[in-house]
């Protein structure tokens, strides 16, 4: 159940609508639990989020 | 109060659980995500005191360390441990410098050296890795000269010009696993066995993490390796061979979502503790 703190938004790969917990981050990596596509948190405004596809790995990514 | 700016690109899990310790810690954070910023000394205004370079992306990191150490912010890890560990070469060579076991190496840029360096170093099979990546990404396991021959033209003619130095690293025989070892200013709070079917057993390719306990010759290794790139906030790929323990790579800006919960230890909450130890000394 959404609670007033959480963040709603929609996945940019399959519309299915996105709810995210309060301590949610922009620039957070995030999984749509429909399509399961990685996306990436670009704003959080009261309690909405826009979410975008998440960028893909470069050749200097990792550890 | 201290404030501990975190550099960023995106937020992982990781990130996640390094606020949540600071939090709890008492520790004020600032999110930098790097992108946004302009690295301009004569303009450039710090709402931090210290900062902590977790960006997934080692170029942005890099520059964003240098930027910040030279107008008089501590980052860590510092450029000096992050330009050695970024490079499998330049690591392997300070491991080689300081008598830290590590597989046998060499860098080629030709097919003709190559043949003749893996000669050296034992003849095949052997591994070639890119110097800068992760993740066990374009890692190849060279068997024989047809599939050494194909790799080294494949990154001719496909690779950047990084690609084409190619890191030749003797293939150390496994037992299903190898060990990563987290290690803080030297000492080894913990440590997870990943395990895999597949030669590449790291975590972001499926291995499995379980709990490791620190031995004896475990905590040895990870302090002189340690202590060889200049100490810092590491993880260590360590394989364990009939000789001993010897150190694959050394990752600085490490991954350790999936290995809190089986080891029990708060490794976030030892990296907050570590950089406010930092600080405290940086103030002096």
């Amino acid at each position: 159940m959404n609670t007033m703190k959480d963040f709603s938004g929609t996945c940019p790969i399959c519309d299915a609508p996105v709810t995210l917990p309060s301590d949610t981050q922009v620039s957070e990596v995030i999984s749509c639990s429909y399509c399961k596509s990685k996306l990436v948190v670009e704003s959080l405004t009261k309690q909405k989020a826009i979410i975008a596809k998440a960028p893909d790995v470069e050749e200097d990514w990792g550890e | 109060m201290l404030t501990l700016g975190i550099l960023h690109t995106t937020i992982r899990a990781d990130e996640k659980l390094i606020i949540e310790a600071a939090k709890k810690a008492g520790i004020a954070t600032q999110l930098i995500d790097v992108r946004s910023e302009i690295f301009n000394p004569a303009t450039y205004m710090a709402n931090f005191d210290i900062a902590l370079e977790r960006c997934i992306s080692t170029v942005k990191g890099t520059y964003a360390t240098h930027f910040l150490e030279s107008v008089g912010i501590p980052v860590i890890n510092s450029s000096a441990v992050a330009s050695i560990c970024e490079d499998k070469f330049l690591t392997s060579l300070v491991l080689e410098k300081n008598n830290v076991p590590t597989p046998a190496f060499a860098l080629v840029f030709g097919i003709d050296e190559a043949r003749q360096a893996i000669e050296q170093i034992g003849g095949f099979p052997v591994v070639i890795k890119p110097n800068v990546g992760s993740w066990g990404r374009l890692l190849a396991k060279i068997n024989d000269m047809d599939a050494l021959e194909a790799i080294i033209e494949h990154k001719d003619v496909l690779g950047s010009p990084q690609q084409k130095a190619v890191y030749i690293q003797k293939f150390i025989e496994k037992p299903g696993r190898d060990i990563r070892a987290f290690v803080i200013d030297g000492k080894a709070i913990c440590a997870v066995y990943r395990a895999s079917e597949h030669w590449i057993t790291n975590t972001a390719r499926g291995g499995k993490a379980t709990k490791c306990l620190v031995s004896k010759e475990l905590k040895h290794i990870s302090k002189i390796a340690s202590d060889a790139v200049g100490r810092g906030i590491l993880a260590l790929d360590v394989f364990e061979t009939d000789e001993g323990l010897t150190i694959n790579e050394i990752n600085h800006t490490m991954e350790f979502k999936n290995s809190e919960e089986p080891t029990g230890v708060s490794i976030s909450s030892a990296i907050v503790a570590y950089c406010v130890e930092v600080y405290k000394k940086y103030e002096k």
